[in-house]
């Protein structure tokens, strides 16, 4: 069932790479005759929905053998905010009928998948402040609600690439470009993980922690920021460059730092490759949008996905954390967040409603709500650890 | 103040922009705009209206959507500032938090810990904030809300020529068969649930007005989660205590005036286990090494019944059995009893024997319980140990005197005095664990260490709220205040007899692209010509 399950997975992620190539073939093709969708476009519908059914059969084989809902570690979360991504572009594309949407959405579905893949895979017992109905009520909620919000981040940057003037040098053509640098540096960490795990690459050092104790940590990755005193254990394994001090976290500094180095060299390549900047590489595919229509289906996310999240990831979390932790609210850096997320996206639609910001403002406000989402995602699992934080183990 | 009548005969209030009747522009400033700006209909507000007096001056300012865009910025950099290093409140209780934070953190944890960071959530400022924003949501909402109410109330189907003109999208069509097309769109706009009005061959459809009410419920709900959360400092309202209990033992639960009590029969760990578990944990179990499945304390609740006298013990009725697990409370009136914490084998019973240290001949056993100790243990034919001090939890002081840490047996020693035939004055022994110091040289007896008793104790929090059931109203007001404000629409189209033509305007408070479908599908057949959107036209001709 596992097995199947993961093959379930592995296909719906082919899918919709399938699917990608489709929607943009749809934008290229010149023979369209009028300004609906066309062939390649609604193959592309079709092959995004086989996907989504595929992960679907995932989730549910997935449910079947572990005896609960896939969304208790980082793994499952982040390919459930996969899934839900694709589900939440296929019902706003029905809506719209604008295959652009595809083309910027399905690609964040894929990276989340792959980035997803990066972190322990095994099915996990649930610990007992996991055993609740609550788990799958809440998680999936809050999950669904980001999705959704993420949308808006997709038409956002539909919205940049096609309007950011790319003749000249500006912020916006500054920071543009360093949300695509951002997007490539995870597809960085992605293929430079899968790498190293395909290699088998293990490294173990003894260390001294920050409270003196002698302990073991293992690499996955050569060193390059090694731990306090850290002796190397394994064979002919690579030294590291540098010793950090025992407060700074060595094995994932190193992470970052190889992330960071891959994603350099993959942009510089994809620089040379297309001899212009990413944002510039794209704006031909957002020739023939209506920024309107854009700014309007960003704006809709916002506004569909926004209750969604505040059910989810406040209201059911609230309910839940009174159940399991004996109060509805406890600033958990987790609960935090995704206040900082609500007051984020209020203080969006307050701008937009009273002060008229739409359009680019509009679209830059969008790209600055995923980051916090990432962020909620990533950083604060991996980096602050709270009482959500068996998420990320 | 001076009232304005507009030409349509209609009075509106001081201030108004667009006349609350036909939509006429009052305002010089707002005849040179091409597009009407609509929000809140160009209803007079207070606060774009007076600004004489301090209360003027207060209500403009928290009436303000940008002071409450800026308080809501604000707060959450504040919110994220506190995330940055862990609270006070989730620290280990290993050291004050003044040492805490600079011994892990250094000179960043001493500077968090200065600004006083390490509390920031019930800080005077982070509490000022959220107050203001409570109260920029009260005077928001009402400087909008009953103008907006009023206008919406009284406007008639006949729009002025100059308002449908500066709609959004708007058209005009030269049509011969007026009176058909009409009553076909009509036709249209009743199947999609609009609202018909008409008036002097005028038409108004419109539908979900009742969206433009979502943001003042959901605000009103907010208010109320607020006061929700503030009623929390009454007293009597919340009760937050931890009660750790032994396994056995029965303790009055904390803030039930003695009313209440709880025994602890048994507490439960269970871990995941490959041989019985689901096979597919196998390899989480193997790389985790040990992971936890249950905690639970089987517990039974007393009543205490009848009045005690004092000193007495308590009369005590028996409530229920219950198991109390994570995610599961134990629940009796407005108390809510939750697993939290446990402790696993805290010794609970000590034994020794009397012994002759040169023979190894014992003479008679005794067990120390150690949470109430006995003075003396006598043990037949002249044989007595007396405990002369007790230290629970054992450590020597810096003067090298014996002390204990806490009253928790984590360590017990004793001080006895051996009673024999022999030595009818006692001698003195000091017993610790693996340890053993006689102060008066060596003695002919000593007490040997025969065994340990240990249990498990809980740890339960004891939880009072009587502010939920406001908190939880607040959140199912909002809910629904959103859902009402996000999830409809309110859509207007007007159709107008103008001179031999139809004029067509629509104005929807947002997703554009579903009006103009709608429209579009309600002209449908008819020879009126689809409006246009007005303000698409000037960004194409710009663009």
């Amino acid at each position: 069932m596992v097995s199947l399950s993961s093959n379930l997975l592995y296909t719906a992620f082919i899918l919709y790479l399938i699917a990608t190539v489709f929607f943009a073939g749809s934008i290229k093709d010149k023979n369209r005759t009028n300004r609906g969708p066309n062939r390649w476009a609604s193959i592309g519908l079709w092959i995004s929905i086989i996907g989504f059914i595929a992960q679907l059969g995932y989730f549910i084989t997935r449910w079947i053998a572990a005896g609960h809902a896939p969304v208790s570690n980082l793994f499952e979360f982040t390919t459930f905010f996969g899934m839900s991504l694709v589900g939440a572009f296929i019902i706003l594309y029905l809506i719209y009928k604008t295959p652009i949407l595809g083309v910027f959405t399905l690609p964040v579905a894929l990276i989340l998948i792959a980035y997803a893949s990066m972190f322990p895979r095994e099915v996990s017992p649930l610990i007992p402040a996991l055993q609740s109905d609550w788990l799958h009520i809440h998680v999936t909620t809050a999950a669904v609600g980001q999705a959704i919000l993420a949308v808006s981040f997709a038409a956002g940057i539909i919205y940049l690439v096609k309007s950011v003037d790319q003749r000249k040098q500006s912020k916006q053509r500054f920071w543009l470009e360093a949300v695509m640098f951002g997007l490539v540096c995870t597809l960085g960490f992605i293929i430079i993980s899968s790498t190293f795990s395909a290699m088998g690459y293990k490294a173990e050092f003894n260390w001294i922690d920050k409270n003196g104790q002698e302990a073991v940590l293992e690499y996955h990755m050569p060193a390059l920021t090694g731990p306090n005193e850290g002796q190397l254990v394994t064979d002919g394994k690579f030294k590291p460059l540098a010793e950090m001090p025992p407060i700074i976290n060595a094995k994932k500094l190193n992470t970052v730092i190889w992330s960071l180095a891959s994603g350099i060299i993959l942009y510089l390549v994809l620089r040379a490759v297309l001899r212009r900047r990413i944002g510039e590489a794209l704006q031909p595919l957002t020739k023939n949008i209506n920024l309107d229509l854009v700014d309007e289906i960003g704006y809709r996310s916002v506004l569909i996905g926004f209750p969604v999240f505040t059910l989810g990831a406040l209201i059911f979390a609230m309910i839940w954390a009174q159940i399991a932790w004996t109060r509805f609210w406890g600033w958990d850096p987790k609960e935090v967040w995704a206040l900082i997320t609500f007051l984020f996206y209020a203080a969006y639609l307050h701008l937009r409603l009273s002060k008229g910001w739409h359009g680019e403002k509009s679209a830059w406000l969008a790209v600055i709500g995923f980051i916090i989402i990432m962020f909620n995602l990533v950083a604060v699992n991996l980096v602050i650890a709270g009482l959500h934080s068996y998420a990320g183990s | 103040m001076n009232e304005v009548k507009c030409e349509c005969g209609h009075v509106n209030p001081h201030g108004t922009v667009l006349c609350e009747s036909c939509g006429k522009v009052l305002e010089e400033k707002e005849k040179e705009k091409k597009l009407l700006d609509m929000r809140y209909e160009g209803s007079a507000r207070r606060s774009q209206t007076y600004n004489k007096t301090m209360i003027d001056k207060i209500w403009n300012f928290f009436s303000s959507v940008k002071v409450g865009v800026w308080l809501i910025v604000i707060t959450l950099i504040a919110s994220a500032l506190g995330t940055i290093l862990p609270q006070e409140m989730y620290i280990p209780p290993v050291m004050p938090a003044a040492e805490y934070y600079e011994d892990q953190y250094g000179w960043i944890g001493k500077v968090y810990y200065d600004l006083g960071f390490h509390n920031l959530y019930s800080s005077w400022w982070y509490l000022i904030l959220i107050a203001s924003i409570g109260i920029s949501l009260v005077i928001c909402s009402l400087d909008r809300v009953i103008p907006l109410y009023r206008a919406l109330k009284k406007q008639r189907v006949s729009r002025h020529e100059s308002y449908l003109q500066r709609q959004r999208v708007f058209g005009v069509s030269k049509i011969v068969e007026t009176d058909q097309a009409f009553t076909m769109a009509k036709e249209k706009l009743k199947e999609k649930k609009y609202n018909i009005r008409e008036e002097n061959g005028n038409l108004l459809a419109e539908k979900g007005r009742f969206s433009r009410w979502g943001p003042y419920v959901n605000h009103v709900g907010l208010i109320i989660f607020l006061i929700g959360g503030m009623l929390r400092f009454v007293p009597g309202m919340y009760v937050d205590k931890i009660l750790w209990i032994r396994e056995g033992e029965t303790k009055v639960i904390p803030e039930t005036n003695g009313e209440y009590y709880l025994k602890n029969e048994k507490f439960i760990l269970e871990v995941y286990d490959k041989e019985k578990d689901n096979e597919v944990f196998d390899e989480a179990i193997d790389k985790a090494g040990m992971v936890a499945k249950n905690y639970q304390s089987n517990v039974t609740l007393y009543k205490k019944s009848g009045d005690a006298v004092a000193g007495e013990e308590a009369n005590l009725e028996k409530v229920k059995d219950f198991e109390i697990r994570v995610n599961e409370p134990l629940k009796f009136e407005n108390f809510a009893l939750y697993q939290v914490d446990y402790k696993l084998n805290e010794l609970n019973k000590m034994s020794f024997a009397l012994t002759n240290k040169k023979t190894g001949e014992e003479y008679g056993d005794l067990t120390v319980d150690l949470n109430d100790p006995q003075d003396a243990y006598d043990l037949g034919n002249g044989y007595k140990a007396e405990i002369v001090s007790f230290f629970p939890d054992f450590e020597f002081d810096e003067n090298g005197e014996p002390v204990t840490k806490s009253r928790i047996p984590n360590n017990p020693a004793f001080v006895f005095k051996m009673f024999t035939p022999d030595n009818p004055d006692g001698e003195i022994s000091f017993v610790a664990i693996r340890q053993t110091i006689e102060p008066f040289g060596d003695n002919e007896y000593k007490m040997a260490f025969k065994g340990v008793d240990t249990k498990n104790v809980s740890a339960l929090t004891v939880r009072k709220d009587l502010t939920l059931w406001i908190i939880a109203l607040g959140g199912a007001i909002f809910m629904i205040g959103v859902a009402q404000g996000s999830y409809w629409n309110h859509r207007r189209i007007w159709l107008r007899r103008v001179d031999g033509e139809v004029w067509v305007a629509g104005h929807t408070n947002k997703n554009w692209h579903g009006l103009k479908r709608e429209i579009d599908a309600a002209l449908d057949g008819t020879s009126i010509e689809m409006p246009e959107d007005q303000l698409q036209k000037q960004s194409e001709k710009k663009g």
